[in-house]
């Protein structure tokens, strides 16, 4: 006879059933919630590790991002032909004029012009000097040329002394006044007029830049033997630009590459050999850390916390194997929603500053799945100590009051 | 008092405990809690198990539980031998055959009365539902059923000893197991408490075992095996069962 009133409950009703593991793993929710303190806690210590993780890496990329900036401004051109030795978008060793020709004349380059890169010196109207980016397109063709020309024409850059100038560059040089064209300044004492203004993604070294004709940049920079920085040029319809470099290479013994390639070894130059990476490296795995740290603390005060009760599951039969699913599921849990409000407030901050010139940040989906892997072993670690103190917990110690 | 009767067929000894030792620590640091233990429990028998602290109750009532193993010695429980059990074996078998009473209650805070009262058939694989309605049954016979919803923090002590006497009984164990149910409790809730356990959970086909201090339930027993110094000193017949012979 049941001792309620009504039949004894069969044994067989006492069979593990299918619910039973996700049965506990509510009741795992369920005592992670409880705690809204110490779950905010754990929940705060993955969250700010996600965001200086996300958030420090957009940064990282946003810099890289803007090292290879002049690359993807210049648009149209497959292949950029430079001396063997160049390293980087910076790094101009001047090739000879005739180097255009021989380039031309390769097999499988549909045309090729000159590019002018370098940086000029110009005094202001008011007296005042800036350092100044010069980049010479082509007389003819002007590519190379900015897209987001939104004062002036770019046909005007066959007036005489013209120049165009980024926008950036026009608010660095002149903060809070407003557009104007026709404003006279000289490099190398040779007079230039402003008369177009552009968009123009943002460099590494912040310095306004003026794009000019290929003729009168050689004379607004400082006197030299040789000026020809880039030859840019484009493979024939149908052939493989990555064949047509090697046949450059090959002709001519100059280095060339694809617009790609020479992106990649920019960002490559800027990943070896300077601080930069390291340094982000640094804070990020400060952030991975300081996480850990204050998620595993928690997350174990959590578990100590609730060791009584885990240990009642255990006398009342609980497996350690459903122990140990349900203690994964609580790390698992905060993990997800520490990581997910970590990388928003990461991308809430970029986007928040995207009006600010001055700060790079770009979050392509790598940062999102380092964040992610971060994280993961963020929530591991925490739980490790916890899964181990559970796990060994004597299911007698209920007993002990 | 509500009179038992004892389940008369065939074997209906339901715990059975020979020369049970056990040692913890190794060396100079080893302590003898259990020093050759023999105790034999009826089917539905109350048993109470008394003595001062450290003389090895909690020791004793671990191994009859099946959550800890002894040194030395034979345990069989409902039939089954829990000395060569796999540990496995014995999750299982605590999982469907033993009910826990603890003495500081050990509900989950995040649950609610019924929801706890549910853990044991949760456990078992049970539907949510299935399970806290099954709970709330027993909660209603225990007098709780207008306190279904509410969370441990808002029971009073004894509310939450009912809750456990619930959680303990649900899945309709054979072998119930009180750690110091009333220490926690005024008299009138220990009172209350130990009525309820003699009342609904002693059954002709389960074994009930209570650990206590408080003398003040021990009209609450059929036997009370009286420990001392890691041994059984003495069983004697409770007032419940005045008269009965000690099965030892």
């Amino acid at each position: 006879m049941g001792w309620h009133g009504g039949e004894p409950r069969p044994r067989a009703a006492l069979e593990r059933r299918p619910a039973g593991e996700i049965v506990m793993l509510w009741i795992a929710w369920k005592m992670l919630t409880g705690n809204r303190v110490k779950y905010m806690g754990i929940i705060f210590g993955v969250l700010f590790a996600a965001l200086l993780i996300a958030q420090q890496s957009s940064i990282f990329c946003g810099l890289m991002f803007l090292t290879v900036s002049q690359i993807r401004d210049v648009e149209g051109p497959g292949i950029w032909v430079m001396d063997r030795n160049v390293e980087f978008i910076d790094d101009i060793k001047p090739l000879a004029d005739t180097d255009l020709f021989r380039v031309k004349g390769v097999p499988g380059v549909d045309w090729a012009v000159p590019f002018y890169k370098g940086l000029a010196r110009a005094r202001m109207e008011q007296g005042d000097y800036h350092q100044m980016i010069l980049l010479g397109l082509d007389d003819a063709t002007l590519i190379g040329a900015p897209g987001g020309l939104f004062q002036g024409a770019l046909a005007d850059l066959r007036k005489p002394d013209a120049v165009i100038m980024d926008d950036a560059g026009y608010k660095q040089i002149w903060p809070g006044e407003p557009y104007q064209l026709g404003r006279v300044f000289e490099m190398n004492d040779r007079r230039a007029v402003l008369v177009g203004i552009t968009k123009a993604s943002r460099t590494f070294q912040t310095f306004p830049i003026i794009y000019t004709l290929y003729g009168r940049a050689v004379l607004y920079a400082p006197p030299e033997r040789k000026v020809l920085s880039f030859v840019l040029a484009n493979p024939q319809p149908g052939l493989d630009p990555q064949a047509v470099c090697r046949e450059i290479g090959a002709v001519t013994g100059l280095q060339a590459l694809t617009r790609e390639q020479f992106m990649r070894k920019t960002i490559t130059y800027f990943l070896r050999k300077t601080g930069i990476p390291v340094n982000f490296a640094i804070t990020v795995f400060l952030g991975f850390l300081v996480g850990t740290a204050i998620a595993g603390q928690t997350f174990y005060l959590f578990t100590v916390e609730n060791i009584r009760q885990f240990g009642a599951l255990k006398a009342m039969g609980t497996s350690n194997w459903t122990i140990l699913a349900m203690v994964l599921m609580q790390a698992l849990q905060v993990g997800v929603i520490g990581y997910g409000l970590g990388v928003g407030l990461a991308a809430l901050f970029g986007w928040s500053t995207r009006g600010l010139t001055k700060l790079a940040f770009f979050m392509p989906w790598q940062v999102l799945a380092i964040t992610a892997v971060a994280v993961f072993l963020i929530v591991l670690l925490a739980s490790l100590l916890s899964i181990r103190r559970v796990l060994v917990v004597d299911p007698a110690i209920v007993f002990r009051g | 008092m509500v009179h038992r009767s004892h389940n008369t067929a065939g074997d209906d000894v339901a715990v059975r405990v020979r020369g049970v030792t056990k040692e913890f620590g190794t060396g100079g640091s080893l302590t003898k809690a259990l020093r050759g233990v023999d105790l034999d429990i009826s089917y539905g028998e109350l048993l109470m198990l008394v003595g001062p602290s450290g003389c090895g109750k909690t020791t004793l009532v671990s191994i009859i539980a099946g959550t800890l193993s002894p040194t030395e010695g034979e345990v069989v429980v409902l039939g089954r031998d829990l000395v060569t059990m796999s540990n496995s074996r014995k999750v299982r078998f605590r999982r469907d055959n033993v009910g826990f009473v603890f003495q500081s209650y050990n509900l989950l805070p995040a649950l609610s009365a019924a929801e706890n009262a549910a853990v044991p058939l949760l456990i078992a694989g049970w539907r949510r539902s299935a399970a806290v309605e099954a709970a709330s049954e027993v909660l209603d016979t225990l007098g709780l059923g207008d306190r279904l919803t509410n969370l441990p923090s808002e029971l009073s002590g004894g509310q939450q000893q009912r809750v456990a006497i619930a959680r303990a009984l649900v899945h309709e164990p054979r072998l119930l197991v009180c750690d110091e149910p009333t220490s926690a409790l005024d008299a009138e809730n220990g009172r209350i408490t130990m009525e309820l356990i003699s009342r609904i959970a002693v059954q002709p086909d389960r074994a009930v075992i209570v650990v206590t201090h408080d003398s003040r339930v021990y009209s609450f027993a059929d036997r009370i095996a009286t420990m001392e110094d890691g041994r059984i000193d003495a069983v004697s017949p409770g007032p419940h069962r005045a008269g009965s012979s000690a099965i030892l």
